[in-house]
Formats: structure tokens, sequence, C-alpha cells
């Protein structure tokens, strides 16, 4: 099972140079978080700082009650232990093949026999599909399959933590789509926390339950995914639609100035936020128990998601689905959102939730297609 | 609150940090190997490997260097004793020169520059390719794990390259001796041991065991703490060079020094 972490005030400098100051955050158990920031915004300097690599200059790392930072050698040592980590490019051992580096966390720490050992890299090579390049220098294998084989040396001692520092970097668009795909997979697998740091917006539009955004040497938001794909924080909002209208400039940051010019010439803001994707489920179909339903952020905060929001490409609309199957079932009128009037007095201003967009169908050709809402993971929760 | 945030500080503050940091640091991860230095199991097979592999740099460099500097040796020494006709002396300094002084010396030289120099480049690709971080973040300490080894194995080559230089630099002086210069052999091995004494041969091994040490630790730290990528490679081994070159010769000086007031000379 996973393990809370909780980062309060930490602060990060080399020399006079401060990288972020006071971040604070809390990746939740068991689920799948993700560090976004522009380049060089010290994204890994952070996923470095989680494991103790790093010694912040102030601030606070709860991991089971022990505050990181503060700990002594050994027992840093011993916490090190929760952690799995994919770094950016695998960080293989160049010297040992991928079987000898799969299996040496297991000779270093276990007394495990050679036959159980052999059996466990076996199974986190399956896992990973590396099957069959066990006798390959690190060397000798592509930059996917160097993640993958860091992936399964990161996963052999069943770590509670895994962090991945930009599991999507050079890696084709498919590739990249496989990997997430058995990222969320080992996550619902495993009930590890995850917390994947990288530039990538699509990963972080599709994958996480969490979002966090780095820039201008802070954390500029960290919450649900719905919070901040529908925020309209400047920074966050040019991030997540990855467009160049916004405070993010090329290098840095854009001054003032800069930022007036921009305006004067595409006009103003429109505020127009692109729509929310379904969020990646695991392959079996059946959701992972740390998934946020969809559209349930949106609804407990009164808000109407952005239009064409969590429509996946077949066309159907996750967040209706789940919500008829939550409380259309349970005797709510359809469209009227969960809230009666005497709970919620906004209910009568707010655009009911699931009103948007056009009512289902009464013969829905997907009916029954949709696995995760037969089995509801928070249901009837509001 | 400025008191407070002061207290709660982790890291040192900039001014302080700034020139104290990196011979701090360096100390640090000394004191920091010495102390994991006897856990167990020891890396046996990390061991023989970089031993087999420091000696496999530097044992062909150390033979071709120490021939010419016992024979340099052979030719000063030899023409002015001829000036004094002294040339039976010609094999004691000989001995003298090459034990006491030119082996460590050598040792020093090819321990830093071949042996040295290797360490820091492979420990530095190690670490800009976060295979030490990979390896810290499985529990495993690199001190013990990869510095540890790596000092006990130059320490052995250091001493060995030290009988090396003297065996290989005392044939050479001899030869040029005999040969070139037209010394009478059996003087050259009689005086062998006139100045020259079994504790200079003693003294040699134990620089040579310090220098081995030295040597594995500064480069150690400089291929440790290498960052910026395979420049920054080059540039710690460059400096991991320089440094251990200084160092050497400066510890060499004052181990020198402490012999000769420790050990009396040989009356003649």
């Amino acid at each position: 099972m996973g393990v809370e972490i909780k980062v309060e005030g930490l602060t990060k400098s080399f020399g006079r140079q401060v990288i972020w100051a006071d971040v604070g955050l809390t990746l939740p158990e068991g689920e799948i978080s993700v560090l976004l920031g522009p380049s060089g915004t010290g994204k890994s300097v952070f996923l470095k700082t989680l494991v103790g690599l790093l010694k912040p200059d102030r601030g606070h790392i709860w991991i089971e009650g022990r505050d990181l930072p503060r700990l002594s050698e050994h027992d840093l040592y011993e916490t090190r232990k929760l952690f799995g980590v994919l770094f950016q490019d695998g960080a293989l051992f160049g010297s040992m093949n991928v079987y000898d580096n799969i299996a040496f966390p297991l000779r270093e720490h276990t007394n495990a026999s050679e036959a159980e050992i052999k059996r466990i890299v076996g199974e986190k090579m399956e896992m990973v599909g590396l099957l069959g390049s066990e006798k390959k220098l690190p060397g000798e294998i592509s930059g996917g399959m160097r993640k993958r084989a860091g992936l399964a040396r990161a996963l052999v001692l069943d770590p509670r933590i895994i962090l991945f520092d930009e599991p999507d970097s050079g890696l084709d668009p498919v590739r990249t789509a496989y990997l997430n795909q058995l990222i969320v997979d080992l996550n619902t697998e495993t009930g590890a926390t995850f917390l994947i740091v990288t530039h990538d917006v699509n990963t972080a539009r599709t994958l996480p339950d969490n979002i966090g955004l780095l820039f201008r040497r802070e954390l500029v938001m960290f919450g649900p995914r719905e919070m901040l794909l529908s925020s309209t924080e400047p920074a966050v909002r040019q991030f997540l639609s990855a467009r160049r209208h916004g405070p993010i400039g090329m290098s840095e940051e854009k001054d003032v100035s800069e930022l007036e010019a921009e305006a004067e010439a595409q006009g103003a803001d429109n505020g127009h936020l692109l729509p929310i994707p379904p969020q990646l489920m695991p392959s079996g179909g059946a959701p992972r128990p740390t998934m946020h339903p969809p559209g349930a952020w949106l609804r407990e905060h009164g808000l109407a998601p952005p239009p064409g929001s969590f429509i996946d490409e077949r066309g159907r609309n996750w967040a209706e689905e789940w919500y008829r199957h939550n409380y259309a079932a349970g005797g709510v009128r359809s469209g009227t959102g969960p809230r009666t009037e005497s709970s919620d007095p906004r209910s009568s201003e707010t655009r009911p939730y699931g009103s948007y967009g056009q009512q289902p169908p009464q013969d829905d050709p997907y009916r029954g297609e949709f696995p995760w809402f037969r089995d509801p993971p928070r249901g009837g929760e509001q | 609150m400025a008191q407070d945030r002061r207290a709660n500080r982790l890291t040192t503050p900039r001014p302080v940090a700034s020139g104290l940091s990196a011979p701090g640091n360096f100390v640090a991860m000394c004191l920091d190997t010495f102390r994991v230095m006897f856990r167990r199991p020891f890396q046996w097979k990390e061991f023989i490997q970089q031993a087999w592999f420091i000696a496999s740099v530097t044992i062909l460099p150390t033979m071709l260097v120490s021939i010419p500097f016992g024979a340099v040796i052979a030719l000063q020494v030899g023409n002015l004793f001829r000036e004094f006709g002294a040339q039976s002396f010609t094999g004691s300094t000989s001995v003298l020169a090459v034990v006491r002084e030119a082996a460590p010396v050598v040792t020093a030289l090819l321990i830093a520059g071949a042996g040295g120099s290797a360490i820091c480049a492979d420990l530095g690709s190690r670490k800009i390719r976060e295979e030490i971080d990979a390896m810290e973040v499985l529990g495993i300490n690199p001190l013990y794990r990869l510095v540890v080894p790596r000092m006990f194995a130059s320490m052995l080559v250091a001493v060995f390259l030290n009988g090396l230089v003297s065996v290989v630099g005392v044939v050479g002086g001899y030869i040029f001796n005999v040969l070139v210069q037209g010394g009478t052999p059996g003087a050259y091995l009689a005086s062998f041991t006139i100045i020259a004494q079994l504790p200079d041969l003693y003294a040699a091994e134990i620089k040579a065991v310090v220098f081995g040490a030295l040597a594995a630790l500064v480069a150690s730290y400089k291929g440790l703490t290498a960052g910026g990528g395979p420049k920054g490679v080059g540039d710690a081994v460059n400096q991991s060079v320089v440094i251990t070159f200084v160092l050497l010769f400066f510890v060499n000086f004052v181990l020198t020094a402490v012999y000769l007031q420790v050990v009396p000379p040989k009356g003649l």
C-alpha cells in the first residue's frame, strides 16, 4: 500500500540562486500526482530532495511520522527503502546486464536464493515487457527499454512510493502512451503513491489524480486534476493548454510590458479552457481504488466543466455516465444535480451538473459499456 | 522570526559555505569513508577488479618512467663522484635516491595521473548518468560500495608500484653506471648498503600506502561531485589530477621531514 508524503515550507537554493521557496503539498496515499513546470524550474531537484539526495535549506518532508531532511544517515537509508525511483535515462549500472541490474537490490538487501531472485526478476521483467533482454547491457538497448528496465529495478523491492523523473522524455508519443498505461496499471496493482515529474502536457492532462505546477520559484498550485484543468490562474492555464499566451516566456517569465504588448496584439483573454479529457483507465477496465470520479471535484465546487469535457474518442461522456449511474438511478431526477434545494442554496443558481451538453438518449448505444460505473468506487458520495 | 528561520536552516549560509565547502566536504567524505571502511561484508569482487584495473593502467608507464629516472640519477651522480674520486659510492647514492625519494614520487605521479584519473572518470560518468543517485536510492552507500574498495585497491597497487620503481630504478642505474659510464659492477653492488638502510624502504612503502589512499580519495571525491554533463566529468578529472599532484608532493615533503627526524641516518 501507499504512503502519504507531506511537504511543508520546503525551500532549496544553490548558492545565491533560489530554486523554489516555501513549497507545501500533500501527496495523498495511493494516488498518482504529476508535478509540472517549465524547463529549469527545479522539478528534478524537487524529486531528488524528496528522496533525500539533496538537502533542502528549510522545510519538512513528513513520511510515516519521520521528517526526512532531519534523519540520521542510517535512518535515511532505511526510509529510502520505501522509495522506488525511475531516473530520466533509467540510470542502469553500465557494467551489469539488464538481469543483474534488476536483481541488484534483491542481492543487496535480501537473502533471497538465486532461484527466488530469478522468479521475482522474471515477474517484474514481464510486467514491463522486457522478457528476452536479460543478457543485454544497458548500452545495447533503446532508451525506452532502459526506462522500462529502470522501472523494473525500482519495482523489485515492492516500494510504497514510486517517483518518476520525466518518464516520457525522449520517447515517441506511442511509447509514451504505452508507458502511461503501464504507470496506471502499476498503480492499480501496487497501490503505491506515485509522483511523476514531467513537462508533457498530454500526460499531465490524462494520467494523474492530482497536478502541481512549479513556476517562478514557487508551487503555483497543487490539487485534483479537475481543479487545475478548470483553473483560470494564468500560468496554470497557459501551461496546461501549452500555448504562448500567458506569463511563461521563452526562457524565463515575461515582464509586465511584454504581457501588455501581448494582450494588445492578441486581444483580451477570453478565458477559454480546453475540454477536460477523461482520465486514463487501467487496462482491465476496473477502476483504481484511488481514482477520483469524473466531474466530482467540479460538482462539489458548483462548477460546470468546459464544453466537451470527459468525452472519450467514442463520444461517450464519462462524467455524465458516472453521474447518471450514481444519482439518476437512485431516484434523483436526471439533470437536476445531486443537491436538494434545502441542503444547498446554490443549486437554483448553478447550472445543475450533468445538464451541459446533450442529455444521453434513452436508448443509449453504449449502455453497459462503462465497467467503471458498474461498480463505482465512491458510489453515492457527493 | 528571522532567528527562528536561521535556527531551522539545514544548510550552511552562503558566505561561510563558499570558501570552505570543497575542502570541508572532502574531509567529511574521507571521515565517512573511514567509518564505513570496516563494514562487513567487504566488497572483495570490486576490490580485486579495481586493483587489477589500476595495476593494468599503471604498471607499464611506471616501468617506463623509472628506467630513465634511475639512469638520470646514475648519470648525474656518477660524473660528480668521479670528480671526487668516489666512484665506488655511486651504487649507494643511486639506491638511496631511488628508494627514498624517486620511488615514492614516481608512485605518486603514476597513481594520481593514471590510477586516480581513471577512478575519477569512472565515478564521474556514473554520477552524471545518475547511477550514483540510483544506488543511494536503492539504499546502498556508494562510499561503502565503490569508494572503499577503490581506496584499498589503490593502496595495494601503490605498495607494489613503489617496489617496482625501486627495483627497476636501481637496475636502470646499474646498467647506466656499468655500461655507459664504465663503473665497476662489484663496487656498485657492494656499496648498496653503505648509506641506504632497511627503514628507508619501510618509509617509502608507508608513503606509497598514504599516496595510494589519498589519490583514490581525491579522485573519488571529484568524481562523486562531478556535475554539468560530460564537460563536468572532464573538468573533474583535470582538477583531480592537479589537486592530487599538489597534495601528494606536499605530503611527501611532510613525511620525509618526519622520517628524517625519527630515523637517525646511518653512520659511515
